[in-house]
């Protein structure tokens, strides 16, 4: 391929592309429309690859990816881990209940200590908002932010994206509902930022304590009424209560947010035949969900986690290549 | 000298020709499956694959190879356009014929046989190319070449094939 092109490396990016040059990936809401669809098509790209009866590609081969997952997380650790290995990159895993972390070390010593180790990429979760960007201050590795605190979670925000456009070819237009605990949740703010970016109009929907109307600054539309908030949704992408987040209650009991938001058959009624059914999971069954829509066939939840691995992959690929020349 | 260098006529008789060679330095080209590296590779692979055949008289398996994340040219920053890699079967103890429209540096081909390694432990590769124009940066030479054209480094081989909606020809052009 391509064996004709003259003194030009084949490799050169395309007119049409802007290159990626960021040294970190923090979030979505810094990214420009032009950065989150050069990470769909790359993403798009490596999802053929996971499709080939030998997953595994040589471009990070010799790159040290460090899992550094201060907060426990089993999906999105695995996810990551696996998308660095069919990369050919070496994987730390890196958990704070086995680490120094414990023993008083703060977090920047950690990161200065896997530095001193050579590790060129760190994959942070943490639960404090703003910590991936605490480190960018000092890091000479690359950050990817794999979730902090209630802040973002920007590689859940781009599957979210990905299948979405692999569905409807498009995000422009679409008319995106996100339904549950809006407030504590980084993956709906992630998720928030891409579709905004990308075009779509997007409604939130909740008990009236988790979807505050300061949500409509961002460019939301605001809404307490479930099937308001259903009946003209291109998309539904449904949030997991999270209880371990909330420092009081916000709502009487899982029983009447069931009673009250849950997606069951009688309000799926309400959803346009087409339209998608997402979960960034793990599902409640029977709390935000009825088993049989995560099941039916108008459910993509396990597509998310397919095409999450093809993202990550994008985003440890492109980031590898982009420029440290703001490193302190 | 640039212009047409290869015309539909001529282009055809030369992949029979390129045929006739695989078949005569493989006998009966059992355990003979051809590969070509996309996108060019490709279409040309699944020429031969059927005129091949007719010559030996059974079925001849043909793949395709993407060698993008192969190369030691990958730009990280840009988007790689990735296409399949699939082969039919096993290729470990079969002859492999690579097959490509243009030989020039050979970079193409290192990444190849790097992929094809990723893929399985095949008997030997072989090497068919549509054009020869020199170049090379790396040991490697074709087995079974088309057309040998000495070229400048900067002038360009544009290879069209009808199946990418032209007619088939190769031109020489000088940098526009």
């Amino acid at each position: 391929m391509n064996s004709n092109a003259t003194a030009t490396p084949t490799g050169q990016t395309p007119a049409s592309v802007t290159p990626w040059s960021r040294q970190h990936l923090l979030d979505l809401q810094s990214l420009a429309p032009e950065d989150l669809t050069l990470i769909l098509d790359t993403a798009r790209s490596f999802k053929a690859i996971n499709e080939r009866s030998i997953k595994r590609v040589p471009p990070l081969r010799g790159k040290t990816v460090i899992n550094l997952f201060v907060e426990p997380s089993t999906r999105t650790r695995i996810s990551f881990e696996l998308a660095a290995l069919r990369l050919s990159a070496d994987v730390i895993n890196f958990s704070a209940e086995a680490s120094s972390l414990k023993k008083g070390e703060t977090l920047r010593d950690t990161v200065r200590n896997l530095e001193a180790l050579n590790a060129d990429v760190i994959i942070l979760r943490h639960g404090a908002s703003g910590a991936p960007h605490y480190l960018a201050r000092f890091a000479r590795s690359h950050i990817i932010n794999a979730g902090d605190g209630a802040h973002e979670h920007p590689t859940q925000g781009l599957l979210d994206a990905f299948t979405i456009r692999e569905h409807k070819g498009r995000i422009e237009g679409l008319k995106v509902t996100i339904l549950g605990d809006i407030l504590f949740s980084r993956v709906a703010r992630s998720n928030i930022w891409a579709l905004l970016k990308l075009g779509a109009h997007v409604t939130l929907c909740g008990p009236p304590t988790l979807v505050p109307r300061v949500f409509e600054r961002f460019g939301c539309r605001v809404t307490w009424n479930l099937e308001e908030a259903l009946r003209d949704a291109d998309v539904v992408n449904l949030l997991r209560v999270q209880h371990e987040r909330q420092r009081v209650t916000l709502f009487p009991s899982l029983g009447e947010y069931t009673a009250l938001f849950g997606l069951n058959q009688a309000r799926m009624k309400w959803v346009k035949p087409d339209a998608l059914i997402m979960h960034p999971g793990p599902i409640n069954r029977g709390v935000e969900i009825e088993g049989d829509i995560a099941d039916g066939n108008q459910s993509v939840i396990l597509e998310q986690v397919t095409n999450g691995l093809a993202v990550r992959m994008a985003v440890l690929f492109l980031v590898n290549g982009g420029r440290v020349a703001d490193a302190k | 000298m640039t212009g047409v260098i290869l015309d539909p006529a001529t282009l055809g008789r030369t992949l029979t020709r390129l045929a006739h060679e695989i078949a005569e330095r493989n006998g009966t080209c059992t355990d003979l499956v051809l590969v070509g590296i996309q996108r060019r590779g490709v279409t040309l692979a699944e020429r031969l694959g059927p005129l091949l055949a007719g010559m030996v008289g059974h079925p001849i398996g043909v793949g395709c190879i993407d060698v993008t994340m192969h190369r030691d040219d990958l730009d990280w920053r840009s988007l790689p356009e990735l296409r399949p890699t699939a082969l039919p079967g096993d290729i470990t103890g079969k002859t492999v014929v690579l097959v490509d429209d243009v030989l020039f540096h050979g970079r193409t081909i290192r990444a190849a046989l790097d992929a094809l390694h990723d893929l399985g432990r095949p008997l030997r590769v072989q090497l068919a190319v549509l054009i020869d124009r020199g170049h090379r940066e790396l040991p490697i030479r074709a087995d079974y070449v088309g057309k040998n054209i000495p070229t400048s480094i900067h002038q360009r081989i544009n290879v069209r094939l009808t199946e990418d909606g032209g007619t088939d020809t190769v031109t020489l052009e000088e940098p526009g």
